[in-house]
């Protein structure tokens, strides 16, 4: 049985703002769709940027990369501010609980000997890298500016990675009964261990690229992939392989982050190659250039952190994302 | 079994402030490299002071529960025709200015938070920064979501984004922005982050929130409500950009004072707009221009320059002008707006004898001397048919590309302001010896601006061809967003569902 309560309809006059109708025609249009499209100024800007003389404010040519038009970059989640908050409100929830759930069973003491030395060698550092994806994504968000559904999306993605920094030293703070001492000990091994030297240069590397979308390559699909297949997939087998599954728990929201994420980098990358011949061929070059920086970088942790084959395996996963992607040797 | 719990301040700086490492395999200069050119001095960034000490997690939880609260309302207004409970039609016009010029320079706030959050060298500023320019996001796409049912049944909000990179008198928000933007990242922060949000925050948003609340626009005062904390927040930072910008380095304090005396100038040109909209466009008032202008700027704002005063930063020199404009700005505004709605994507209307009377009372200095004969003067023209439109051009201020409306008001309110300056051979036309200064300072980044009134002279606004060729550019739905309230579309509406014959 349902229930009807009548409410005055009103005859509306359009349905939704020009430059939406215009693209979409003139019906109702969802959130995402009013919060995104054609939003950002395109022209007549007024002075040239002090800092960047040869380009406009919001300028397509400062990257490489050609599109007839951009917001077809769209992300398929439709985030926009409200819908993201609100999808990782819900995410840091569980987090939480887990975190909680950690602390209250006191399951740091349970860890295996030796495990907290590993975790604070192996994984805390990994909050370093989530800071230069956090920049890399935050320059990627500076100058897609004439695009607000890329330039959103890199903001939300570099605000996330800001997120997993926190939660990185969160997990130092739950083994080492919360004294920071642990943050201390894995940053040292950031700054002079040889293992992640390799890792640390590469990411000072990222810092300096000129091209915004090269940014984008370097840290979204060739870094984090190598990393997330290393960690999310090899190390966590090895984590409960060893005792030490408990772990996983403190790492989850990491780990769906980035599966979910993925969807999005994926769908973007592959409407970037399929736009045109230039631009499939630029992102190859960029790719091949970074896989090889990344292969060296990664090599001395992947061997620490689990074995010789380790990064071989990282590196078919890079490959199959690719291939997933449209993007096959 | 947490043995030690590390304080606050503690665990901040480890989950954050350290995140950030010397390098060692890439000079810091080409990861940060605009560091540097504006003359800042910074020696040690360090000694930032974190202004909230918000962790990610928590600005996901608190934001997410005002999302969710204030699209709960977005949708019971929709669902409910909200609009029907305004106080008068007349008053979405104010709402349209808002869209129009004020919500695309949130974007552009995010955009320019979001360089500085990339470029500044200490993680605590730039984490805090990138705050910023998520929330600045928040808020065009929450103002956009509240006028989005508002576009569906009044004209003259359906091409906000269009118009923003091409109206005349937008184009004097854009160019704030755009010069905000176009600075370098410390100009950038003492610009929007201590200028405008620290000093002009009370005088620009709370103005229009409180106009909504008066007129039972209840979208877009829960949107005020929603952005409240925001704007705390960014407030500040603001303060703190300022603070340690001056704790620095001594030699950072004269080039603060200049950005501080340029953009609480080009800031001040803006809150015109606001002015009119306080005293003109409400039906239901909340308080005068001049009222706002002296509970918030001349308290609050002195308050807060004496506290400056120890790092050895003035109020600018010109607040005894902007004191005596404070009289007049308003009513020069809606003039210049009525006289020219043929090309302004709101209504005008004349003040009706209830309004000319509390504009009386508001204004006994200036109103019944200047300003009323005008009023009664259009009434007249009006009403034998003759309403008055300005035909010509006018001319703008090559800086704040207002128009030429500016009176000598510590002399002869009656008399327009002109200044002039030559550079490069090129003569260059000012509103007021303030605007000739910022000029002066950098006459190289001025030329450039884009004024509309040349460029529709250049033929770069829709061609040649008139007017009717200029609106067709701007996309204004001439004889339904511009000209008179009375015999709009938009009053016929409202009369129509009011039940008003």
């Amino acid at each position: 049985m349902t229930i009807e309560i009548k409410t005055a309809k009103m005859d509306t006059i359009r349905n939704t703002f020009g430059h939406i109708a215009r693209r979409f025609g003139d019906k109702p249009a969802t959130r995402y769709q009013e919060a995104t499209y054609d939003i950002a100024a395109q022209t007549n800007f007024h002075y040239k940027p002090l800092w960047d003389q040869d380009h406009e404010l919001n300028d397509p040519s400062r990257t490489a990369i050609t599109m007839e038009d951009w917001y077809a970059l769209k992300d398929p989640r439709q985030f926009y501010y409200g819908t993201y908050v609100q999808n990782r409100a819900r995410m840091q929830e569980n987090a939480e609980s887990n975190f909680g759930f950690f602390d209250k069973r006191d399951l740091a003491d349970k860890l295996p000997e030796g495990m907290k030395e590993r975790l604070i060698k192996h994984l805390i550092p990994l909050r370093h890298v989530e800071h230069t994806a956090n920049l890399n994504n935050m320059y990627c968000t500076a100058y897609a500016n004439y695009c607000t559904a890329v330039a959103q999306a890199t903001l939300f993605e570099g605000m996330d990675r800001f997120g997993n920094a926190q939660y990185y030293a969160r997990i130092g703070l739950a083994i080492d009964g919360n004294t920071g001492d642990s943050l201390a000990a894995a940053k040292e091994e950031w700054m002079n261990n040889p293992i992640w030297q390799g890792l640390r240069a590469y990411c000072e590397k990222t810092l300096t690229i000129d091209d915004w979308f090269e940014t984008f390559i370097a840290q979204n699909i060739v870094l984090d992939t190598l990393v997330d297949n290393l960690y999310f997939e090899q190390y966590d087998a090895w984590l409960t392989e060893n005792n030490a599954g408990d772990i996983l728990m403190l790492t989850e929201f990491m780990r769906e982050r980035s599966r979910e994420s993925q969807r999005w980098s994926d769908s973007l990358l592959k409407t970037v190659i399929n736009e045109n011949r230039q631009n499939a061929d630029q992102v190859k070059s960029w790719i091949s250039t970074w896989r090889i920086r990344a292969q060296s970088a990664l090599e001395p942790l992947a061997n620490d952190l689990l074995s010789d084959d380790a990064l071989a395996e990282a590196y078919s996963a890079l490959a199959t994302r690719l291939k997933k992607i449209g993007l096959a040797d | 079994m947490s043995t030690k719990k590390l304080n606050l301040k503690d665990k901040y700086r480890l989950l954050t402030r350290d995140l950030d490492w010397d390098f060692s395999y890439e000079d810091r200069k080409d990861a940060f490299p605009f560091e540097e050119f504006e003359g800042i001095k910074i020696t040690d960034w360090d000694k930032w002071e974190d202004p909230f000490r918000l962790t990610m997690d928590a600005y996901w939880k608190y934001q997410a529960e005002k999302e969710k609260k204030l699209y709960a309302i977005y949708d019971a207004f929709s669902q409910n025709n909200g609009h029907l409970n305004v106080t008068d039609a007349r008053y979405v016009n104010a709402i349209k200015i808002f869209l129009t010029a004020v919500s695309p320079g949130e974007l552009a706030a995010h955009s320019g938070f979001a360089f500085t959050g990339r470029h500044m060298g200490g993680i605590g500023a730039r984490i805090a920064a990138q705050m910023q320019s998520l929330d600045e996001l928040r808020h065009i796409q929450t103002q956009i979501h509240a006028m989005s049912h508002y576009n569906k049944f009044f004209d003259g909000f359906d091409e906000f984004s269009h118009m923003h990179d091409r109206v005349w008198y937008i184009s004097v928000v854009k160019s704030f922005f755009d010069d905000a933007r176009s600075a370098g990242p410390f100009e950038f922060m003492v610009a929007i982050g201590f200028s405008f949000e620290y000093v002009l925050t009370n005088l620009l948003f709370v103005p229009f929130m409180s106009g909504a609340a008066y007129n039972g626009d209840m979208a877009t005062v829960t949107f005020g409500f929603s952005a409240q904390s925001d704007e705390a927040r960014h407030m500040t930072l603001g303060l703190e950009i300022i603070k340690f910008l001056l704790e620095q380095h001594e030699d950072n304090v004269p080039i603060v004072q200049k950005w501080i005396d340029k953009w609480l100038w080009r800031g001040y040109r803006i809150l015109t707009v606001v002015a009119m909209m306080m005293d003109y466009m409400l039906p239901q008032k909340v308080m005068s221009w001049k009222e706002a202008w002296e509970l918030y700027f001349e308290q609050a704002g002195g308050a807060l320059f004496k506290d400056l005063e120890r790092y050895g930063i003035k109020m600018p020199d010109y607040t005894d002008l902007i004191k005596a404009e404070k009289e007049h700005l308003s009513h020069q505004a809606w003039w210049t707006f009525y006289t020219n709605s043929q090309a302004t994507a709101f209504h005008t209307w004349i003040p009706s004898n209830q309004e000319l009377d509390w504009l009386s009372e508001k204004y006994p200095e200036t109103f019944d001397k200047y300003y009323r004969p005008r009023w009664e003067m259009a009434k007249e023209m009006a009403d034998k048919g003759e309403r008055y439109y300005n035909e010509g051009l006018p001319q703008l201020c090559q800086t704040c590309q207002i128009p030429m409306i500016y009176t000598d008001v510590q002399n002869d309110p009656r008399d327009i302001v002109y200044r002039s300056t030559k550079y490069q051979g090129e003569r260059f036309h000012f509103c007021s010896d303030q605007c000739q200064h910022i000029f002066e300072n950098e006459p190289e980044k001025y030329v450039h601006s884009w004024l509309p009134v040349h460029q529709i002279f250049q033929g770069n606004c829709g061609g040649p061809g008139g007017l009717e060729k200029v609106m067709d550019y701007y996309k204004l739905d001439v004889g339904k967003a511009n000209m008179d309230y009375v015999g709009s579309p938009d009053e016929e509406r409202w009369k129509t569902w009011k039940g008003v014959a």
